[in-house]
């Protein structure tokens, strides 16, 4: 009796405190308040530290709220019709821009708008600033260089698609003896881990054909460049720890645990992923290489860019814009503010007073660039829809599991392009 | 006495419900109605557009494809639902031992919500197909189809076997008794006297399932997500999608416009069965 009563009491206590973030923050509401809803789960509990220390240090209140993963347009749609709307949130790019144009506030005047290392970290609708970058990220090939030393190869033997093929196809032969179950993690096709290669590893040939366009966006793509989409996306589904046809349950976790229990020694991802992994691995034991595409093999960096752009409530009040505004400034220039983003986040900021960041990925794109690489832009956000990415996602399925042909997949990736273009207007 | 006391205290019990009520459906609902008449990216700024969202419902021929899978997926379940509920309810009302057991188990499936039951089955029914070296369910649109029918059945069959076990308890025995006197077989008691009995069990439950085939979400979500490109995409999740999937404020309206006529289809189509089975009803 005695025991249910406290069970009572327990439950109805954590479902009170479960409550309590969801109260919008009242007090001093003269001096304006801060709402941020957060893209990016893996960050909020940091968020949520700078957020209370920035209150501490100057009184103004500060909710951070985080979107569960995938969910963040479907959450700040819901949101953005309440009373205690965000002040602030994000878009990812030019086409997320068009959902939300109406609501963002001009920053061309702002303070964080003059501390922006470049022009082109930002989203513009005419000559208003709509949205900033906060965040630069870089994604390519990890790899495991343990396991790479152990099959008698270093980073340095792969500098070309061909490279990359033939050690990739002699550790495939080999994996029993290496102890691993293939050189690639599984491309899983799962909504969790899908848009690695319908949105980043679709941005290569992209990528490529506005170059040798000279263009940055198109209404007709014209797929010069797919059949290096199918070399690389073939030697990830033919050198994988797992056979074509299972892809399509394959999550990210399965991906990222295949990395980090040494099954596998390349894993095409991001910066993002140096949280994660160093906890396993020391940073020596990492590096990430250039997606190598057999098009301009020498030159070319790892991938990246942004399609993080923090964007500012025109809707909210006038001390809560101003609020909004300090906030953000205060994040990219002050001490605590600069340092969490680097350390605690593991973000490189394009911010004049940026910090330097502890991520070895990040590092290595920085070197990268100083050997002379171009960095491979971030082209996927001028892709039209969402409704793009998953057609070629399924498409991409489909081919990986034997059920579906590559005419099916460059389909989707030209025809649709132009129908959702043209949809989009 | 009664009649009196509730005369007077009638809006103490009516009052709160109907406020319920108002708040959280009738106006939602009725703002949901001119909202499909409008375009807009959150529900503060709307600009009307008159028909224009209804006209673009059928843009790329994936309404169709979801409409006309409904169809099918909500007569199939609902046909098998009710003969296997039925069938089980007939031999746990034989008294055998351990009835309440199985009833108790057969009825659990419905207290798990669909998202969780679509994850669980997305589990187990791929590690079969993969087994038997099938393309899973997100590859194929028949292995898909053919998983949501088993999950609704596994979910639904206890549900509506409680129904029809409650109506067979209420088949008086005399009856039953009278027959076998007669002479009437096994058989003939069935189809003469038990079915015809719970003929109102036969309206609730196949309203029930009608329905709920039609509006079935959250297990096509989890289940199959609608993959492979939509070919497993339910009318729920078709309009989900066109409200949540597509960028740009168009398809908001769209989308619910979509939503409008998948509300008067799920009501004709429930009145015209509620007419159809009612009408068999008996009186004894």
């Amino acid at each position: 009796m005695k025991m249910r009563k406290i069970a009572a009491m327990g439950l109805s206590a954590v479902m009170a405190t479960s409550m309590v973030p969801v109260l919008p923050v009242m007090a001093d509401d003269a001096a304006g308040k801060v709402y941020y809803l957060n893209f990016k789960p893996e960050q909020d509990e940091a968020w949520q530290n700078l957020a209370a220390k920035y209150t501490e240090e100057t009184g103004v209140p500060v909710t951070v709220v985080t979107a569960a993963s995938g969910q963040y347009e479907t959450t700040l749609q819901s949101e953005m019709a309440k009373s205690d709307a965000p002040t602030l949130f994000q878009v990812n790019g030019p086409v997320g821009l068009k959902n939300w144009k109406d609501y963002c506030y001009d920053l061309s005047g702002s303070d964080i708008y003059s501390q922006l290392t470049s022009d082109a970290y930002t989203v513009k609708d005419g000559d208003a600033v709509d949205g900033i970058a906060y965040v630069i990220e870089s994604y390519g090939l990890i790899v495991n260089k343990t396991l790479l030393e152990k099959a008698g190869y270093t980073v340095d033997d792969i500098k070309s698609f061909d490279d990359l093929k033939k050690v990739a196809d002699d550790i495939q032969a080999r994996k029993d003896e290496l102890g691993v179950k293939g050189a690639f993690t599984s491309a899983g096709m799962d909504g969790s881990s899908d848009w690695r290669f319908k949105t980043h590893l679709a941005n290569l040939p992209i990528y490529y054909e506005y170059q040798a366009d000279g263009i940055d966006d198109t209404d007709a793509i014209k797929g010069t460049y797919l059949d290096n989409y199918k070399n690389v996306f073939d030697l990830y589904i033919t050198d994988s720890t797992c056979d074509g046809a299972e892809l399509s349950a394959k999550t990210a976790d399965d991906s990222r645990n295949e990395f980090i229990n040494g099954d596998a020694v390349f894993y095409q991802n991001g910066s993002w992923e140096y949280g994660e992994l160093s906890k396993t691995y020391s940073d020596d034991e990492l590096a990430m290489i250039p997606i190598y595409f057999g098009v301009d093999d020498e030159n070319e960096g790892l991938a990246t860019g942004t399609e993080n752009f923090w964007c500012v409530n025109k809707e909210a009040s006038e001390e809560d814009i101003q609020a909004t505004l300090d906030f953000m400034n205060w994040c990219v220039t002050s001490e605590d503010g600069t340092k969490a983003m680097s350390e605690d986040m593991g973000f490189t900021i394009p911010f004049k007073t940026a910090q330097e960041s502890t991520n070895v990925f990040v590092k290595q794109d920085a070197e990268y660039t100083a050997a002379g690489l171009t960095p491979v832009s971030w082209n996927f956000t001028t892709m039209p829809s969402e409704e793009w990415k998953n057609g070629l996602g399924t498409a991409l399925t489909l081919y990986a599991a034997g059920s579906g042909s590559w005419d099916d997949v460059v389909s989707a990736f030209v025809d649709n392009w132009a129908t959702e273009k043209a949809l989009s207007e | 006495m009664v009649g009196k006391s509730l005369k007077k205290w009638w809006p103490v019990f009516v009052l709160p419900t109907l406020a319920a009520f108002i708040i959280g459906f009738l106006w939602p609902f009725i703002w949901g109605i001119y909202l499909s008449f409008c375009k807009f990216t959150t529900v503060k700024d709307v600009v009307w557009v008159g028909l224009s969202n209804y006209k673009k419902i059928f843009i790329g021929g994936d309404f169709s494809h979801a409409f006309w899978l409904t169809v099918v997926f909500a007569f199939v379940s609902s046909i098998l639902i009710n003969v296997l509920a039925f069938a089980i309810a007939l031999a746990l009302t034989k008294g055998y031992k351990g009835t309440n057991v199985f009833r108790t188990v057969f009825f659990m499936p419905n207290l798990i919500g669909g998202i969780v039951l679509g994850y669980i089955w997305q589990t187990l029914l791929n590690g079969l197909l993969s087994m038997w070296g099938q393309p899973l369910l997100k590859l194929s649109a028949t292995n898909g189809f053919i998983g949501m029918i088993v999950l609704l059945l596994w979910q639904q069959i206890g549900y509506m076997m409680i129904i029809y076990v409650a109506g067979l308890n209420n088949v008086s025995p005399d009856l039953i008794e009278a027959a076998q006197i007669d002479g009437a077989t096994a058989r003939q008691i069935l189809f003469k006297i038990k079915i015809p009995m719970i003929m109102p069990s036969v309206t609730i439950c196949t309203f029930l399932t009608l329905t709920n085939g039609f509006k079935m979400f959250d297990q096509n979500l989890s289940l199959t997500g609608g993959d492979p490109g939509k070919q497993s995409q339910l009318l729920a999740l078709n309009i989900y999608d066109t409200f949540y999937g597509r960028s740009g404020p168009a398809w908001k309206g769209i989308g619910q416009a979509k939503a409008v006529v998948f509300f008067v289809l799920v009501v004709v189509i429930a009145l015209i069965q509620l007419r159809a089975t009612s009408s068999k009803e008996v009186q004894a």
